[in-house]
C-alpha cells in the first residue's frame, strides 16, 4: 500500500508548476518530478532543499592546492634542490612564484573532476546505470509528478485531474 | 508568463513555430537519418587526409625528427606554429560554454554543444604536437612527475613546459568532463526516442541512466555553473601558459610582456572563427537553421571584430615597445619581422588578422552568410601566419649572423599538418552524427522567453 504511486502527466511546465502548488497546499508528498529541462524555480515550489555540491567543489579545490604544494616542495625543494636557471630552490616561499601555474591548475583539476564525479555518485549515474524515468516521453515534451498514494486513492485522483493534467496512471513503485 | 519575460526588443533565438516536440524531433533528425552523399564525399576526403597523416607521423617517428625542415638555427617551427593554431582554436568553445554562461548570455545555447565539441577536438589535434617533437614518443610518459627507477630524478616545475603539460592536459579533461555532464539529458533524449535495440543499447550507455529527476536537475544546473567558473579562468590560463613557453624565453621578439593578453584574445578570435566556418555548414546540413540563426553568426562576427582589434592593438604595441625599449635586437628583431626576408608572412598575417575584421563593422555584411563565411576561413589563415611569423621570424637571424638561416617545410611538415586537420574533420563529421548538436534540453528551458512562436503570442505580431 505505502508505495504505490500515481503518476500525474502535464504537458507544460507552467500547468507542471501550479500543480505542484495546488498538490503541496494541499498536503499530498510529491514522491518525485520528472522534466525533459530544467525547470526554474521546481525546487523551491517542491520544497527541495539547496545542493551543496557547490560546497564540495571549493573542498575539493583546497585539496588540490594543498596536493600540488605538497607534490613540488617535495619534488623540488626537500629531496633534490637544483639550481635551475637562476631560481632560488633553498626555501619553497622562494622558488614558489615558479609554482603558481600548476598550483592553479591542480585546484581546477581536483576541484572540477571531484566534483563531477560526486555529482555523479549522488545522482546515480554512471555507464550501463538503467535509466528510471517512469515514461520515455519525459526526455521530450511530457513532465511527470509521482504523489505517494497515501489513505483515499479515488479522492487523491479526482484532485489530480482537477490540475491541468493529460494522463494518470497508478504504479507500484519498488 | 511573467517568468518568461523577456525585453520584446531582443530577437527571437529559436525561429519558427517550434513546441517542445518539434526540438526534440529536429535535433534528433541528423542521428536518425541517413548520411547524405556529401557527408560520405566530405568523410572520405578527411579520412585519406587523416591516413597521409598518420603516415608522416610513422615515419617522423621511424626515422627521426630530422625528416622535416628544421635545422640548427630553426628549431621550432610549423609544429609549434600547429600546436599554438589548435590549441587557440580550442578556445572559443569554452569562452561560448563557461563565460557566456556567466554573464547569461542565452544566444550560446543553440551553439554551445558543437563549440565545445570543437573544443575538445582541437585540443587533441594540439596536443599530438609536443608528443610527436620529442622524438622518443615511447618517453613521452616523462613529461609527468613519475616516481621512477632513478629515484631521484623529477621533472623541472620552473619550466613554462612543464605548466604547458599540466595546462593542456587539465583543459582537455575538464573540458571533456563538462562537455559530457551537458550531454547526458540530449542522449537521454535520444534513448527515449531510440527505436532500434542498438541505438537504444548505445544511447543507454551513453546517457549514464539520466532520468531528468527534479534533484538531479538542481544539481545539474549547480554542477554548470559551477564549472563554467572553474573553467572560464582555465581558459584564460592556458593559452597564458602557451605564450610563457616564448614569453619567458630571452630571444628578442618573444621575450614580451604582453604576449599572454595578445595570446588569449587571440585564441578567442581563430576560435570564433572556426565555430563560425564549422556551423555555418551544419546548419544547412543538418537543417538546424532555427536554432544556429543569422543573429548568432552576427553575434560571432562581433566577437570576431572585438578580438581582432584587440589582436591589431597588441600588433602595434609590440613594434611600439620594440622601438621604445632602445634595445637594438629587440628592435631589429620586429624590423626583421616585417621587412626581412618573412615580410609576405607579416603581411599576410596583418591583413587576414586586423584588417579583414573590420568589414564587419558593417551590418550588411556581418549578417551575410557568405561573407561570414570567407572571412572566418581568411582570420584562420592569418591565426596560423600569425603563429608562424612569431615563432620562425624571431628565431632565424639570431645573434649570430653567420647561422641565419631561412626554414623551409619538407613534405612530412606538410603531411603533418594536413593529417591533423583531416583528423579534426573526421571526429567533427562522425560528431554531428552521431551526436546530439544541440544542447536541446537548455533550448528547451528558453523557448518560452525566446521563441519566436511565444514572443509573437505575448507582444503580436508588430515587428
Amino acid at each position: 500500500m505505502s508505495n504505490k504511486v500515481v503518476q500525474a502527466m502535464y504537458n507544460d511546465d507552467d500547468i507542471l508548476m501550479d500543480a505542484v502548488k495546488e498538490v503541496r497546499a494541499a498536503n499530498y508528498h510529491i514522491e518525485e518530478v520528472y522534466t525533459p529541462f530544467p525547470v526554474h524555480g521546481l525546487d523551491k515550489a517542491m520544497g527541495l532543499k539547496g545542493t551543496r555540491i557547490a560546497i564540495t567543489a571549493f573542498m575539493y579545490g583546497c585539496v588540490g592546492l594543498v596536493f600540488s604544494v605538497w607534490m613540488m616542495n617535495y619534488m623540488m625543494i626537500e629531496q633534490w634542490p637544483q639550481d635551475i636557471g637562476g631560481k632560488p630552490s633553498f626555501a619553497f616561499i622562494q622558488n614558489m612564484p615558479a609554482f603558481v601555474p600548476i598550483m592553479f591548475e591542480m585546484t581546477v583539476f581536483f576541484a572540477a573532476h571531484l566534483m563531477v564525479i560526486t555529482f555523479y555518485m549522488r545522482s546515480r549515474l554512471w555507464p550501463f546505470k538503467e535509466a528510471e524515468n517512469p515514461d520515455p516521453r519525459t526526455t521530450d515534451d511530457m513532465f511527470v509528478m509521482e504523489v505517494i498514494v497515501e489513505g483515499n486513492e479515488a479522492e487523491l485522483i479526482a484532485f489530480l485531474e482537477k490540475t491541468g493534467t493529460v494522463e494518470i496512471k497508478v504504479t507500484e513503485k519498488h | 508568463m511573467s517568468s518568461h519575460y523577456e525585453a520584446p526588443i531582443r530577437r527571437p533565438l529559436i525561429d519558427g513555430d517550434k513546441s517542445y516536440h518539434d526540438i526534440s524531433v529536429d535535433v534528433a533528425a541528423p542521428v536518425e537519418g541517413k548520411a547524405n552523399k556529401l557527408w560520405w564525399i566530405a568523410f572520405s576526403i578527411a579520412l585519406t587526409a587523416f591516413l597521409w597523416g598518420i603516415g608522416c607521423i610513422v615515419y617522423t617517428i621511424g626515422t627521426g625528427i630530422g625528416v622535416w625542415g628544421l635545422n640548427k638555427t630553426v628549431g621550432w617551427a610549423w609544429d609549434i606554429t600547429n600546436f599554438v593554431w589548435w590549441v587557440g582554436i580550442g578556445h572559443a568553445g569554452t569562452l561560448i560554454s563557461a563565460v557566456l554562461l556567466l554573464f547569461r548570455q542565452k544566444w550560446r545555447m543553440g551553439i554551445n554543444r558543437s563549440a565545445e565539441a570543437m573544443t575538445i577536438f582541437s585540443v587533441i589535434q594540439a596536443g599530438l604536437f609536443p608528443v610527436i617533437h620529442m622524438g622518443r614518443v615511447w618517453n613521452a610518459h616523462f613529461v609527468l612527475p613519475l616516481p621512477n627507477q632513478f629515484g631521484t630524478l623529477w621533472t623541472n616545475f620552473n619550466s613554462p613546459l612543464l605548466w604547458d603539460v599540466f595546462a593542456i592536459s587539465t583543459y582537455l579533461s575538464v573540458s571533456l568532463v563538462f562537455w559530457w555532464t551537458g550531454l547526458l539529458p540530449d542522449f537521454a533524449m535520444l534513448r527515449d526516442r531510440a527505436i532500434r535495440p542498438f541505438q537504444k543499447k548505445i544511447y543507454g550507455l551513453l546517457s549514464f541512466g539520466w532520468t531528468g529527476r527534479a534533484k538531479d536537475w538542481q544539481r545539474f544546473e549547480e554542477v554548470s555553473l559551477v564549472l563554467a567558473g572553474l573553467a572560464t579562468p582555465l581558459v584564460l590560463s592556458v593559452h597564458t601558459i602557451v605564450s610563457f613557453d616564448f614569453a619567458t624565453s630571452v630571444i628578442p621578439g618573444w621575450h614580451t610582456t604582453i604576449f599572454p593578453p595578445y595570446f588569449v584574445a587571440g585564441a578567442v578570435f581563430s576560435g570564433f572563427a572556426m565555430v563560425n566556418t564549422l556551423l555555418i555548414i551544419m546548419r544547412k546540413v543538418s537543417n538546424l537553421e532555427a536554432y544556429i540563426t543569422e543573429q548568432h553568426i552576427e553575434l560571432m562576427n562581433i566577437v570576431i571584430m572585438i578580438t581582432g582589434s584587440i589582436v591589431g592593438c597588441a600588433y602595434i604595441t609590440e613594434l611600439f615597445i620594440a622601438w621604445y625599449s632602445g634595445v637594438e635586437y629587440e628592435q631589429y628583431a620586429f624590423l626583421n619581422r616585417a621587412t626581412g626576408p618573412y615580410w609576405w608572412a607579416y603581411l599576410f598575417m596583418m591583413s587576414c588578422n586586423v584588417f579583414s575584421p573590420q568589414f564587419m563593422w558593417f551590418k550588411r555584411l556581418r549578417t551575410s552568410i557568405t561573407f561570414s563565411f570567407i572571412i572566418s576561413i581568411v582570420v584562420n589563415i592569418g591565426m596560423w601566419f600569425e603563429r608562424f611569423v612569431i615563432i620562425v621570424t624571431s628565431l632565424h637571424r639570431d645573434y649570430l649572423p653567420s647561422s641565419w638561416t631561412m626554414f623551409s617545410p619538407t613534405f612530412v611538415d606538410i603531411g603533418i599538418f594536413i593529417g591533423t586537420i583531416g583528423f579534426f574533420f573526421v571526429l567533427f563529421l562522425l560528431y554531428a552524427r552521431t551526436f546530439p548538436v544541440i544542447a536541446q534540453a537548455e533550448v528547451k528551458s528558453i523557448l518560452k522567453s525566446s521563441g519566436e512562436k511565444y514572443k509573437k503570442l505575448r507582444y503580436g505580431n508588430h515587428e
